[in-house]
């Protein structure tokens, strides 16, 4: 897409910059640069302290998070592969031991959805929110 | 609703003139919402809508395209069959929208714009990436959409008693066409609608007959099971894993390889990530996988009750024998319950869904192919939107016949089973690469690379040298055999060795990774700051 490029966005959110559009028609150069200096200061947000205050919030929650389902699913796929005995158990009638641990896969990514929408939204968007205003106060 | 279908054989399939009845009204009613919704020519309107969906309506639709007639033919017929093991392509299915809601959802709608591409080359050398990148597009939508193309094969075969090969090659041809039909009309607007409401009537049916099955039961799952076992071959078996996959070390092991590739594969799924667009920004991304997800676990559920129940009440030998096989187990079950009408309901709800599957999956194949490929590769970024488009229309064509080609050569196997093949190939080819682009700073172009064409082309070769192609009796090619890889999935050794392959080639290549890109696409990814559509 060139600057000739009738801008969609633009007819849709009339304010959008021609950064944005240029963004993205750049061979050869990284889309990132095409920013320019008119940009916003990607460097100067990187290091500020309330951006790195994110970053290690969402890492803290997002790391010990992917790992526990990634446990917890691998955990239960080689039960299911290697201890058929196990998980074939009756525990009532014909409802066995692999039958729950199946529904409890369901019950796991669940909750742990539910979690991490709490925690975006409580810890992580009030502070993005806080920095895109300062970012766009600087701009103007 | 409850008429007796006993007096018939089981094998059946209702009448034909009803279920082409039925069909053909839902078939002219979604061509129609697609043309009412059908996106004006701008590029943005047309791979994604706009940008205008809310993030339920996004969700309903990412869940319309994530249920393909793998989740609902394949799954079933696998749980009616094998059983239990028919259940952890469920497990798998579900567990892996967590690696799109915790890594990859929010940060990819707030750094790239249409495709996968987007991001990928977001601070890497444009073309070779882009072009990678829709490569890998290409061959995982393709690989997707010939198992969709069997399915349809398969189910309209049962509907209309079709046996023979060339009348189900004959089939598959015309569902194909009327399904890039979608595409050119309807855009992502109208493909985004025919989603919703293919996932609603999907919904809808497999939750009424989830309840019948269990009011039949006397609203017990003991009795059910019973009676499941009963009526199987494998008897207690079917409750417990290891039916299908047990019989020895290597099965076990595919197995397993399998179950990864299904909870790596969806974050690779170009057609998924693509949808992340459709949505003002990344919370509405994050909100539409949450509502997916809750739609997919009450989906999921479901199916196992179907499953289970399909093989209670028609059996297993009934389903083996019908035309279309095993896929045929949850349309037979709607026969069994609700006869001639019901199967027509079911079979056309399950066309609907493969049909808004595979126009999904065209329109992203050939988005990819227009905006990565053609508009940033051949004309480096000065193509006019309005070729692009045109350029996107022609790929829909082509790839419609190229996916109608395979889908006649794979006719007859598991759709679940195919679709697995094609989330191997996503969690090679896309996953490594997108993690490490967003979360490692050091990675640079020649890592993208080698980590794309690394995973994608050995999951491509292990799978040319599996039992899937030749050797074995279920084969594409069954006369000759050259299998040398033992494995039916790949992905147990493919998805390590990409990410292996995204190291070494970082590390190869002395080009270091401008830092302040990175700076600048962590701060986009995280906030949305600079992203389209943030902050107006």
């Amino acid at each position: 897409m060139s600057n000739t490029t009738p801008p969609p966005l633009r007819s849709r959110h009339g304010q959008r910059s021609d950064k944005t559009q240029a963004s993205f028609g750049g061979i050869d150069k990284s889309a990132a640069r095409n920013f320019g200096s008119a940009g916003p200061d990607f460097a100067g947000i990187a290091r500020s302290a309330e951006f790195a205050e994110i970053r290690s919030r969402s890492k803290r929650f997002i790391i010990p998070m992917t790992g526990l389902f990634l446990v917890l699913y691998v955990g239960y796929v080689l039960l299911a592969a290697y201890a058929p005995d196990f998980m074939a158990e009756p525990v009532f009638g014909h409802i066995n031991v692999g039958l729950l641990l199946g529904i409890s896969q369901f019950v796991s990514t669940l909750l742990i959805t539910t979690l991490y929408v709490r925690f975006a939204t409580r810890k992580i968007d009030p502070e993005v929110d806080e920095i895109r205003k300062t970012a766009a106060g600087g701009q103007q | 609703m409850i008429t007796h279908a006993q007096d018939e054989p089981a094998l059946g399939t209702g009448s034909p003139a009803v279920n082409i009845t039925v069909f053909a009204a839902l078939i002219l009613v979604t061509l129609f919402v697609t043309y009412r919704a059908s996106s004006r020519s701008s590029t943005s309107d047309y791979f994604a809508a706009g940008g205008t969906f809310s993030g339920a309506q996004n969700g309903i639709a990412l869940s319309g395209d994530f249920l393909s007639a793998a989740s609902f033919l394949g799954i079933a017929g696998a749980i009616a069959i094998h059983g239990y093991d028919g259940f952890l392509y469920s497990i798998g299915f579900l567990v892996a929208w967590l690696v799109n809601l915790l890594l990859i959802a929010e940060r990819l709608r707030n750094t790239g714009r249409f495709t996968m591409g987007d991001v990928l080359s977001f601070r890497m050398r444009q073309r070779p990436v882009r072009a990678a990148a829709a490569v890998s597009t290409l061959f995982i939508t393709v690989v997707y959409m010939i198992a969709q193309m069997a399915g349809a094969g398969d189910l309209v075969a049962l509907l209309l008693d079709v046996r023979s090969s060339s009348g189900q090659a004959l089939v598959i041809a015309v569902v194909g066409v009327v399904m890039v039909l979608y595409v050119l009309i309807g855009g992502m607007k109208g493909t985004t609608w025919v989603q919703i409401l293919k996932a609603g009537m999907l919904l809808l049916s497999v939750a009424l007959i989830t309840i019948f099955l269990f009011g039949k039961f006397g609203f017990n799952f003991n009795t059910l099971l019973q009676q499941a076992s009963d009526n199987n071959p494998l008897g207690d078996r079917i409750l417990a894993p290891g039916a299908q996959y047990g019989e020895s070390a290597l099965t076990k092991l595919d197995f397993v390889s399998l179950s990864l590739a299904l909870v790596f594969g969806v974050a690779g799924l170009p057609h998924v990530l693509m949808r992340f667009y459709t949505v003002p920004n990344s919370r509405e991304a994050r909100r539409s996988v949450v509502w997916a997800t809750w739609l997919m676990s009450a989906f999921y559920l479901c199916t196992l009750v179907i499953g289970f129940g399909a093989s209670a009440m028609v059996g297993v030998e009934a389903i083996r024998a019908a035309p279309g096989g095993e896929n045929s187990a949850a349309p037979l079950l709607a026969y069994e319950i609700g006869g001639t009408v019901l199967l027509g309901v079911i079979s056309a709800v399950a066309f609907a869904t493969i049909l808004a599957v595979v126009a999904g999956l065209t329109l992203t194949a050939s988005a990819s192919f227009a905006h990565d490929f053609y508009a940033n590769v051949i004309q480096r970024g000065n193509a006019d939107p309005d070729s692009e488009v045109r350029v996107a229309r022609i790929t829909a064509m082509v790839i419609g016949g190229v996916a109608i080609l395979g889908g006649i050569l794979v006719n007859g196997q598991n759709i679940a089973f195919l679709v697995g093949l094609a989330f191997a190939i996503a969690a090679s080819a896309n996953l490594s690469t997108l993690l490490f682009t967003l979360f490692w700073k050091r990675f640079n172009t020649t890592g993208t690379l080698w980590g794309m064409y690394g995973g994608l082309g050995s999951c491509l070769v292990l799978m040319l040298f599996s039992p899937v192609m030749s050797g074995a009796e279920d084969s594409i090619v069954p006369a000759v055999d050259f299998s040398l890889f033992p494995l039916s999935n790949p992905g147990i050794v493919s998805i390590p060795f990409s990410f292996l392959c995204g190291i070494v080639g970082t590390f190869l290549h002395r080009e270091r990774a401008d830092p302040k890109d990175f700076a600048e696409m962590e701060v986009r990814s995280l906030t949305g700051i600079g992203s389209r559509g943030a902050g107006v």
